[in-house]
């Protein structure tokens, strides 16, 4: 069998079952401590100016009158944050993007902060402090801001991945092109080639919680921050580098995290109130309101993308390219590069080509959301292969089944791939119910692919058994989506003991080395890794003290059920030892048992789906309503069913708000207009039906269980999903996300 | 800030009219706390209305509907006779926001509010309600339509509140709808609105009243549209007529919330599909 490993049939005995989360009444009684819930005596609220201009020049920042009202502690401006950054543009970025230096890049750019008694004294003093602009030109356009006239957001940008390199400035900072193959030979072979351009709208993560964070700083250099973060480790050593602080002397803990999706993988106020804390000297709590969310922190790209691709007759693809441009925001960014190399990951092609442009405007700096940048590309890509299939007359899943990637398959990004899962989730979308069930009147049905790499990286995580013979495991990457509850499974599974006697916590900088952020679907892969590998250093131990107990040399000692096992004969009158025993005998056997584990999580199985969705559409006033949808993903192997298909209804849900009406709007002086949730639509609970999972396990042969991240990918299939079921149930093709109502009713007018 | 909660509607008077600054009155608050937190208003006096008993009482009689200033919408819905006698105000006041802001917030709130967007107003001016208002000098009766000015802005002096609004007494076959378009389910606010009152008499239309909502600064009447359908038992002919009348009688702008010419086409679609609900409640058949 092709999707069979090493790791396909293995038994287990408590990974698999879905029991509740350690952290849920903590979080149903409002026990449960976020970001903005931790308070420290003599603490002080900061509160941040922001530009109001999308682009211009700080002249001046006058002070003095805010200075002097009673109450203000302390006045941050770019001038209190000298370069520690060496020369590390990227750091620079960083550190800009936190507070403007000389010139407010977009719309909510910081330009000054405050610390104050309270937020009255606070908010008064903002608004005396004077800034005066000269507004600038500016761009918000992704188009509009790669012509040659548009006004230059950085002028030291020089585009890199091109030959020769330019010597003037541009918006596009860097070109990155992908593929194998010659396109022209195989579109020369195509009976059928279709090309459209697509676009889509800047969307926000859109996470309840809103950025938050308690900083302390004393004169010593030493500090702590707590905050609400994907990655306590990298806000450590990104705050410390921007400071100049050492990263021990930082000890930064994360709190609980009312969502991310990748927008809390970036520092955007942390160091202001670290600096705001140093200079009054005393605790700075900042919370930023939804309005500052959403200007400025990091939502995903606008985006611009061609799609080509060609067909035989017969239904095989010979060739596919796509030109993506993908909005960065005032900041370089590596977005156009991952739309690039995610674009045709689903298929087996020969001749294959995608270039992925990055491109500057004035708005803010673009963050990672979920799968970053595959969805817009998957949008283009899978409309064109709908288009092809129509015109081909081939039902769209068995041509998707067609040319769908194998085991083999050499990648467009580059890579062959081992055991994968896209088309076992074609192959279950063709036999799923859904797809027998008769579409009414004005309603359409669309399936889409989506794919992502999965990350692993840096990982450390301490185990310690208890006198009683409870567990603690003590792990560095944040738990955004019921990773605690995963890996005291995985613990309990390794140890052979009850789910219940393992607590997990996230623990601080101080108590841990490096872990890497909990991104790229990583935090039940990697950290589930090390607790595999940490538990069984700790069962070694384990087997020690029982080996010392008999006066047997260890090798005679097996582990199996939570017990240490004497084999051989000539021990058969050793009764076995369990882990609460051993733990109970531990002082006088050589003290604590524990385990520890560091790693970099190598292996991280890439991640398909494929999606089914039906909708409705009113074709007199193009409202959309999704009736029916189902998600089919690849696990890897589910650890915790219930929270893997929590991570694909969610992502579903995300895609299903960005598809039909999530997105920045700005206004000609490229001010945003709808920076709250009234007018910026997140789907409400009624805006969505139920939605369908199922979970396919084809093991990934990296990790000891086969697991898989399973957290991103979910989010990739629905926009094209939906584009295909409004494109067929309007008879329209919707090129343009979201598919808010003005843009259908326009685009089933001017068919007509 | 002082913060007042007079328990009858003289002392309320008397406090507006001694207040040398900014005053409010507050009934829900779903709008003012709003504002106040957003900072775009900073009261020197908030005036509670709500522990005025008179104002909290809903009467619903044969000869005509009382609807205190400080009755939450959600009492609206709980009378089945007012649901019977007024659907579409009941279904409007029962749009506004979800169940936790129905809870607390009043249609004379949504009133004086002022939006443009408000969803009870369209059908309360189809109903041909009147604001009772309370100054210093005593009270007055006027008409709903004649409280909002524009965005934000009403005719009412600085020393003026409203106690109730008062619905007419219902005449043999008659129904009201009301039907808003938001992208979302709820949590919304409308991009365009439409309030219709009308009533028959052997199956044909006899007097109707078509309102508009979200499509002007204020809420606009359509007579055009009233009287493409009066004489009728809503023909396409008469109906297509209708939707044309409601199309022109718009004067919407371009914002994020939608375009010029999206809020114009929806406005007919709204127009007529309400105009059909109320004739089938009213028990017209076509
Ligand atoms: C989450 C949310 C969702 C919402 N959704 C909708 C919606 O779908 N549709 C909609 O139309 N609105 C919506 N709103 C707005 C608001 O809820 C309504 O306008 C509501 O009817 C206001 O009533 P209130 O009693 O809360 O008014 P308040 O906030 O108490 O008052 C509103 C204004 O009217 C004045 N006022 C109140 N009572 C009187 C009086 N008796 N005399 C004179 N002036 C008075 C106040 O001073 C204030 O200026 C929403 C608001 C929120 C927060």
């Amino acid at each position: 069998m092709p999707y069979e490993t090493d790791y396909t049939n293995q038994k287990f005995s408590v990974i698999g079952n879905r029991v509740n989360r350690p952290d849920g009444v903590d979080k149903v009684t409002g026990r449960a401590r976020y970001g903005a819930d931790a308070s420290a005596a003599g603490q002080l609220v900061g509160k941040i100016l922001r530009s109001p201009h999308a682009h211009a020049l700080i002249k001046k920042i006058d002070t003095s009158k805010a200075e002097k009202l009673p109450g203000v502690k302390a006045i941050v401006t770019g001038d209190d944050f000298p370069d520690f950054t060496g020369g590390n543009r990227s750091l620079m970025d960083t550190l800009e993007n936190c507070m403007a230096r000389g010139r407010a890049l977009y719309d909510g750019h910081a330009v000054a902060a405050v610390a104050a008694v309270d937020a009255q004294t606070a908010n008064e003093a903002l608004k005396l402090i004077k800034v005066t602009y000269k507004k600038l030109p500016h761009v918000t356009d992704v188009d509009e801001a790669m012509k040659p006239s548009a006004p230059v957001v950085h002028d030291w940008i020089r585009t890199a991945g091109i030959e020769p390199a330019p010597t003037t400035a541009s918006n596009i900072s860097q070109r990155n092109e992908f593929g194998h193959g010659d396109i022209d030979v195989g579109f020369a072979e195509a009976d059928v080639i279709i090309e459209k351009t697509f676009k889509t709208e800047q969307t926000h993560q859109g996470y309840i919680e809103p950025h938050a964070c308690l900083a302390t700083l004393g004169p010593d250099g030493s500090g702590e921050l707590w905050v609400t973060t994907q990655g306590h480790f990298t806000f450590r050593n990104m705050c410390a580098s921007l400071l100049g602080l050492d990263v021990a002397k930082l000890k930064v803990t994360s709190s609980e995290i009312g969502g991310g999706f990748g927008g809390k993988t970036h520092v955007w106020m942390e160091p202001v109130a670290l600096q705001l804390a140093r200079k009054s000297n005393r605790p700075v709590k900042l919370v930023m309101t939804r309005e500052e969310v959403f200007k400025a922190t990091g939502p995903t790209s606008s985006t611009s993308v061609d799609v080509k691709i060609g067909a035989k007759k017969n239904g095989r693809i010979t060739a596919a390219s796509a030109e993506l441009r993908y909005q960065s925001g005032a900041f370089p960014g590596m977005w156009g590069m991952l739309g690039a190399m995610t674009s045709f990951a689903c298929y087996d092609l020969k001749h294959v080509k995608s270039v992925g442009y990055d491109v500057l405007c004035n708005r803010p700096k673009v963050a990672a959301y979920r799968a970053p940048s595959a969805p817009m590309a998957a949008f283009g890509v899978e409309s064109v292969i709908d288009l092809l299939a129509a015109e081909l007359k081939m039902d769209p899943v068995e041509f998707r089944i067609k040319n769908a990637a194998k085991k083999g398959t050499r990648a467009s990004y580059g890579p062959i791939y081992g055991p994968i899962g896209i088309g076992p989730t074609l192959e279950a979308v063709k036999n799923h119910p859904h797809m027998k069930k008769r579409l009414g009147k004005n309603q359409g049905r669309g399936v889409a692919c989506g794919f992502w790499f999965n990350f692993g990286g840096q990982t450390c995580t301490d185990l310690n058994i208890g006198i009683d013979g409870s567990v603690n495991l003590t792990v560095g990457t944040v738990d955004v989506g019921g990773s605690r509850a995963s890996l005291a499974l995985i613990a309990a599974e390794e140890l052979g003991v009850d789910y219940d006697q393992v607590r997990v916590t996230i623990g601080d900088t101080s108590s841990l080395g490096h872990n890497d952020t909990t991104e790229g679907s990583r935090g039940t892969f990697s950290s589930g890794m090390a607790t595999i590998f940490a538990a069984r250093n700790a069962i070694d131990v384990m087997k020690q003290r029982a080996a010392d107990t008999w006066g047997i040399p260890v090798e005679q000692v097996v582990w199996e059920e939570g017990v240490a096992r004497a084999k051989g004969r000539q021990n058969s009158n050793l009764p076995p030892l369990s882990l609460k025993e051993i733990a109970a005998k531990s002082p006088r056997t050589g003290g604590p048992i524990a385990g520890h584990n560091e790693v970099v999580a190598d292996g991280a199985g890439v991640s398909f789906a494929s999606h089914i969705c039906d909708v409705e559409v009113d074709p007199e006033t193009g409202s959309t309503r999704v009736i029916r949808y189902t998600v089919v993903q690849d696990a890897g192997k589910a650890i915790h069913p219930d929270y893997v298909e929590g991570q694909f209804q969610g992502g579903a849900a995300q895609g299903i708000g960005w598809a039909l009406n999530e997105e920045y709007i700005y206004g000609e002086d490229g001010t945003l207009q709808n920076a709250g949730f009234l007018d910026y639509r997140i789907p409400v609970c009624s805006d969505l039906p139920f939605i369908d999972t199922e979970i396919l396990e084809i093991p990934n042969p990296n990790h000891p269980y086969g697991v898989r991240g399973v957290g991103e990918t979910s989010i990739v299939p629905p926009l094209a999903a939906i584009g295909n079921a409004v494109s067929n149930a309007v008879g329209v093709r919707m090129t343009h996300v979201p598919m808010s109502p003005p843009r259908i009713l326009k685009a089933i007018e001017d068919a007509q | 800030m002082r913060f007042e909660s007079p328990t009858t509607t003289k002392a309320a008077a008397s406090m507006l009219a001694s207040e040398s600054g900014a005053a409010h009155v507050l009934a829900g608050g779903t709008d003012l706390l709003v504002r106040m937190k957003m900072g775009m208003v900073e009261p020197d006096l908030v005036l509670d209305i709500k522990r005025i008993e008179t104002m909290k009482v809903l009467k619903v009689a044969a000869g005509g509907v009382h609807i205190g200033g400080a009755v939450p919408a959600v009492e609206l819905g709980e009378s089945e006779r007012l649901r019977s006698l007024w659907p579409g105000v009941v279904e409007a006041a029962n749009l506004i926001g979800s169940d936790q802001i129905q809870g607390r917030c009043t249609v004379v709130g949504n009133l004086c509010n002022a939006s443009p967007a408000a969803d009870s107003v369209p059908a309360l001016i189809a109903a041909g309600a009147k604001a009772l208002i309370v100054g210093p000098k005593g009270k007055r009766r006027v008409g709903v339509e004649k409280v909002v000015l524009g965005p934000g802005k009403t005719s009412l002096g600085r020393d003026e509140f409203i106690e109730a609004v008062v619905l007419p007494a219902r005449a043999g076959k008659s129904a009201d709808a009301y039907l808003r378009f938001t992208p979302r389910t709820e949590m919304d606010i409308a991009v365009v609105s439409a309030a219709v009152n009308l009533t028959l008499s052997r199956g044909v239309v006899t007097a109707a009243k078509v309102v508009l909502g979200a499509v002007a600064p204020t809420a606009v009447v359509v007579p055009a549209a009233a009287r493409a359908i009066i004489g009728t038992k809503l023909d396409d002919a008469a109906l297509e007529k209708m939707a044309k009348a409601c199309r022109a009688a718009c004067n919407p702008i371009d914002d994020k919330r939608g375009t010029v010419e999206y809020r114009t086409k929806v406005a007919g679609v709204l127009g007529r599909r309400a105009a059909l609900v109320a004739f089938e409640r009213a028990g017209g058949s076509k």
